[in-house]
């Protein structure tokens, strides 16, 4: 079971945590002047690489934060962990 | 039997303390601290058990957890029954029954081993071939006939009576193994002041010095140093001594899972105890110290009862005084197999030949047999055995000449070098490397902050593992944080070094490569010629390696077979995946007191005695346990729910809705948030009005739904669905803190907090106005107020259609105002109503539920709330709703159906009554129920552009003819909404 250091709480077991997709996905500011196809980018489209990944994560059964995280998708291994409002 | 092999003296038995324990029904004497294996070898039995295929006697061959073939059954008092447990680990105790399995009529005597005839029946992958072409031959004849012939012991009948304790601990250094490597690390590590766990799967610690008999440690004989460190270790209260406690995985950033075995060694345990613990250990730095497992060697007819592996006899001799046979021979590649025979014949085993399949083995243990007096044949190998029962003869051939020559003996040791237990090393994602002087895999690169020592790492002469065990101590006490003094060297006089080399396997019928699973060279020579190559594929096809134990013995033997057959060289081939268990784990450990009433913790509400104590029936929703509805003498359910309805309708009833998600939202932009979340516009929402708000999904599909009340300017009271209340918690969340992280609010859980009783029907303001102040509350309207000195909150609003109140109470309060209101309504006429009768009243009025209306896919237009939000710029979910895929005409609209008869829940409707195979259906049936105010069965459905079907004629075909159905609006009782006001 990995650790995962909540930027809040420090490190605490995998299940107390969500992964919640990948991150900084930005929703339009205004949707209404999206196009179709941007907005049905934004909705379902998500990469899903082998290696490094930017992900949303939440502390679900503790401080209850969301924040983001690199994770490598093979390795499981966290390379960065960052809040929400701090650049990658 | 009277213990005939018993020694004299030696070994660890206590040979104080006598035991008594049967085998198959039949009594026998052993002493304490023997296992049931030692045990029936003292009493001269070897024949143990069926083979899980050929139903081939098979005898003990190991003296540990890698023993494939005496696998049995245990039973203890109060129906405690444990199947295949491993005779070699099995400790016995005064009163032990065990019995063996796999063999009918008796272990002696089976038919399924008669003449062998089931080898020709079943090859390799015989499963692909017999079955795959007729499946259905597969289920009524094969597979019951092949459950009874192979397989394991049974499953026990009854519940485990049983309880097991789960366990979360951290350590610096967590040794596994408590043999000659793992206590010098542990001990090293323990010096350092570093917190440390030491753990081994045996009752004793010491692993092979509890067989050494010749080695001096520091001054001490191998056991005392044993004990000695042992007591150092105890002592001190920073390291934990487990042990019967077995590692058996190993995940990721160093946690392991370790399976204590508390009670099962006792005759009569404390039933307060726990059976087993299940440690989940987070350990900043491991010492894997596992140790090695002899290899047995391949050739024809090298399973019969009476030939096992040469360290395990000496085991046998050594630790438990217990000769394993009185003539008995070797068959080796490997050093091992005369130092068995050295310490056999001292015992006064007679040795008829050490028959070395090397042509030059390491001359000085050549040298010490023959000066022993033992006759020692050099490039010799088995050609074949003989013995029903047990081995009596084996055949030996001379490679160079081809002399055959046959020998007598009741005890075939076998020694074919000694693997690496690289399990949790491997479990750990460390990669292997094949090291072709040893011919086994040791660990190469670590993939986390763990370290080998010892025999796992093919480190095998003593001097070497314990200093191999000190210095991995050391380095993970100081990677720990902990600061080390280089321990001194371990002063050591041991047996000289021992060598052997791979010698590629025998073969013939019934050369075993797995034993437990009966996979012979034959049956990997035949899935090679059959274009199995990798050994992934070969394992999955013959079953080798599978077994509950895991290939321990088998998997390098296999390697050698599968390299012979395709011309390549072991290291090329790689190694198949260990996986966790390392040993069977019961599956008590892993569900621990997750068990009954603690497997899914049930929520009640705080009304919930008093519900059953007025004879409630109850459903489960999600993870709360509701009042169904309220029987009364002589009531059916149907009965009960209809006049729960009709007396709401008629007078008043009283609901329990705490479960109902409750949701505070405060803050200078609650209002701009909510408005943002909600379809609805709520930013101008009044103070004091309620409104019934839809959430839909960014893509536009309904979410939840529930009442948004504005008790001030920046506080509002939110309520969600049953089920969804943390759904939509989370989803606020989200958007609060990751898209509008500017926005002033806060969220706040109150669904414990407020209990909600809901008052529906036209006396409900009878009822409620002797309590507290309801004059001038419109319809919609939220006011907070005292009742009975209780500040309770308010809402008028409806799901029922009728005049309506929902009263928010403290919890602690709600079962005294449950009580107090249920009194006052009954003296209105009224009565309490369950949830079914909830369900039926709102379908009356075509409200919809999300979750039964709606299944993800479902958009506010299609519930008939086109209108909703049009004006708002934006809200989650609105873009999509102009998606051209969500503005279709042929969309599935919420209807009514008006039915001849009753529907069913999921029902499909059409347009022919008996439409053809492969006819879309228009629609389907979402809800259907019997409404007692109409006297008519009802039903909501979703329909195919279905607002614009009001009034035709539908069907809902079934089993037994179409149902009729007329499409109506979806809204069956005062559609005008008049009652509302009562």
């Amino acid at each position: 079971m990995l650790l995962i250091a909540c930027p809040y709480c420090g490190e605490r077991p995998e299940i107390e945590f969500r992964q919640m997709g990948e991150a900084h996905i930005t929703r339009p500011a205004d949707p209404a002047s999206v196009s179709d196809e941007m907005w049905t980018e934004f909705l379902y489209f998500r990469s899903n690489p082998k290696g490094s990944h930017a992900e949303r994560w939440r502390h679900v059964q503790g401080c209850g934060r969301f924040f983001n995280a690199r994770r490598d998708t093979v390795t499981d291994r966290f390379s960065a962990i960052y809040r929400v409002d701090e650049a990658p | 039997m009277s213990q005939a092999f018993r020694t004299a003296r030696g070994g660890s038995v206590e040979r104080w303390s006598p035991v008594r324990f049967t085998f198959d029904g039949k009594e026998m004497g052993g002493f304490s601290g023997d296992t049931l294996a030692s045990a029936l070898l003292a009493n001269g039995v070897h024949l143990v058990g069926r083979s899980f295929k050929y139903h081939r006697p098979r005898g003990i061959l190991t003296a540990g957890t890698e023993e494939p073939n005496a696998l049995v059954r245990v039973t203890r008092a109060g129906g405690r029954e444990t199947p295949n447990l491993r005779a070699t680990q099995v400790e016995l105790y005064d009163g032990l029954r065990a019995e063996s399995q796999n063999n009918y009529p008796s272990l002696a005597f089976d038919l399924g081993g008669v003449a062998g005839l089931a080898r020709r029946l079943l090859p390799a992958g015989f499963y692909y071939k017999t079955f795959m072409p007729s499946l259905g031959a597969w289920h009524r004849v094969f597979e019951p006939a092949i459950r009874r012939a192979a397989g394991l012991g049974f499953v026990p009948g009854r519940a485990d009576p049983d309880h097991y304790a789960n366990r979360y601990a951290y350590c610096d250094v967590l040794v596994v193994g408590g043999g000659p490597a793992g206590l010098a690390a542990a001990r090293v590590a323990a010096s350092s002041g570093a917190r440390v766990i030491l753990c081994d799967e045996q009752t004793r610690f010491g692993g092979s010095l509890l067989a050494d008999t010749d080695a001096r440690i520091e001054g001490l004989q191998a056991v005392d140093w044993v004990d000695d460190v042992l007591r150092d270790l105890r002592g001190s209260d920073r390291v934990t001594v487990l042990p019967r406690t077995t590692a058996f995985g190993y995940f990721a950033d160093n946690f392991l899972a370790l399976a204590e075995r508390c009670a099962d060694h006792l005759a009569d345990p404390d039933p307060v105890q726990p059976r087993e613990r299940l440690w989940q250990v987070r350990a900043k730095e491991v010492v894997l110290a596992t140790g090695a497992i002899e290899r047995p060697l391949v050739f024809a007819g090298n399973d019969r009862p009476g030939i096992m592996l040469a360290d395990a006899a000496r085991i046998y001799l050594n630790r438990y005084g217990v000769r394993a046979g009185s003539t008995a021979m070797v068959l080796t590649t490997h050093d091992s197999g005369y130092r068995a025979a050295l310490d056999l014949q001292a015992s006064g085993v007679r040795i008829v030949v050490i028959a070395d399949a090397r042509p030059g083995a390491d001359a000085a243990w050549v040298e010490r047999a023959r000066a022993a007096g033992i006759r020692v044949a050099l490039g010799t190998v088995a050609e074949g055995t003989a013995g029903y029962l047990r081995v009596h003869t084996v055949r030996t051939r001379h490679v160079e000449t081809g002399r055959i020559e046959t020998h007598s003996a009741d005890l075939v040791m076998v020694a074919g070098g000694w693997t690496p237990s690289v399990h949790l090393f491997s479990q750990s994602r460390g990669r292997l490397r094949f090291d072709a002087a040893l011919g086994c895999h040791v660990p190469d690169v670590s993939a986390q902050c763990e370290r080998s020592a010892g025999g796992c790492r093919g480190v095998f002469h003593l001097a070497a593992v314990l200093q191999d065990g000190q210095q991995a101590g050391e380095m993970a006490a100081r990677a720990a944080g902990a600061s080390v003094q280089a321990g001194r060297r371990i002063q050591v006089t041991a047996a000289p070094g021992m060598t052997g080399s791979s010698v590629p396997p025998g073969d013939g019928p019934y050369a075993f490569v797995d034993f437990q699973n009966d996979v012979t060279v034959n049956d990997i020579s035949l899935a090679v010629r059959e274009g199995f190559r990798g050994v992934e594929h070969v394992k999955r096809y013959t079953t080798v390696g599978m077994a509950t134990d895991q290939g321990k013995l088998s998997n390098i033997n296999t390697l050698g077979v599968i390299a012979r057959e395709t011309g390549r060289s072991v290291a090329e081939l790689g190694l198949t995946s260990f996986r966790q268990p390392y040993t069977p784990v019961t599956f008590g450990t892993l569900a621990g007191m997750s068990r009954g009433d603690l497997f899914d913790p049930l929520r009640i509400t705080p009304m919930h005695a008093l519900a059953a104590a007025d004879g409630a029936v109850f459903e489960d929703v999600g993870s709360w346990r509701r009042a169904l509805y309220f029987p009364r003498r002589g009531e059916n359910r149907a009965a009960a729910v209809a006049r729960e309805c009709r007396t709401v309708r008629a007078s008043v009833g009283i609901f329990d809705g705490s479960t109902l998600g409750k949701i505070e939202v405060t803050g200078r932009d609650a209002a701009e948030f909510l408005d943002r979340i909600y379809v609805n516009a709520l930013r101008n929402l009044p103070v004091g009005k309620c409104r019934y708000a839809i959430m839909l999904t960014e893509a536009g599909f309904v979410m939840d739904d529930g009442i948004v009340a504005r008790l001030s300017e920046n506080k509002f009271h939110v309520t969600t669905t049953t089920g969804g209340a943390a759904r939509v918690l989370g989803h606020m969340e989200d958007y609060r803190q990751t898209e509008w992280a500017a926005l002033d609010v806060w969220l706040t859980s109150v669904t414990e907090q407020w209990a909600v009783i809901a008052v529906q029907g036209p006396r409900a303001r009878e009822v409620l106005a002797p309590l507290m102040d309801v004059v001038g509350l419109p319809h919609m309207g939220v006011r907070d107020g005292i009742m009975r000195g209780v500040p309770t909150r308010l809402l008028r609003v409806s799901f029922t259609g009728e005049l309506g109140y929902e009263v928010n109470i403290p919890a602690d309060y709600a079962a005294a105002t449950w009580t107090l209101l249920r009194d006052a309504a009954i003296a209105q006429g009224g009565c309490t109503y369950g949830t079914e009768a909830m369900h039926v009243l709102r379908a009356e009025k075509g409200f919809v539920i999300v979750g039964q209306e709606t299944d993800g896919t479902v958009t506010p237009g299609d519930l008939g709330f086109s209108a909703l939000g049009q004006a708002k710029r934006d809200f989650i979910g609105k873009r999509s709703l102009s998606l051209p895929d969500m503005r279709e005409a042929e969309r599935l609209q919420l209807v009514g159906l008006l039915p001849d008869r009753a529907l069913e829940e999921g029902a499909q409707i059409t347009a022919q009554p008996a439409p053809p195979a492969g006819t879309k259906a228009l629609g389907h049936v979402t809800s259907a129920y019997y409404s007692p105010t109409l006297e008519r069965p009802i039903a909501l459905a979703v329909l195919a552009d279905g607002r614009a079907r009001h009034g035709e004629h539908l069907f809902v075909p079934m089993p037994d003819g179409a149902i009729p159905v007329r499409v109506v609006a979806p809204a069956f009782v005062d559609p005008e909404g008049k009652r509302l006001d009562g």
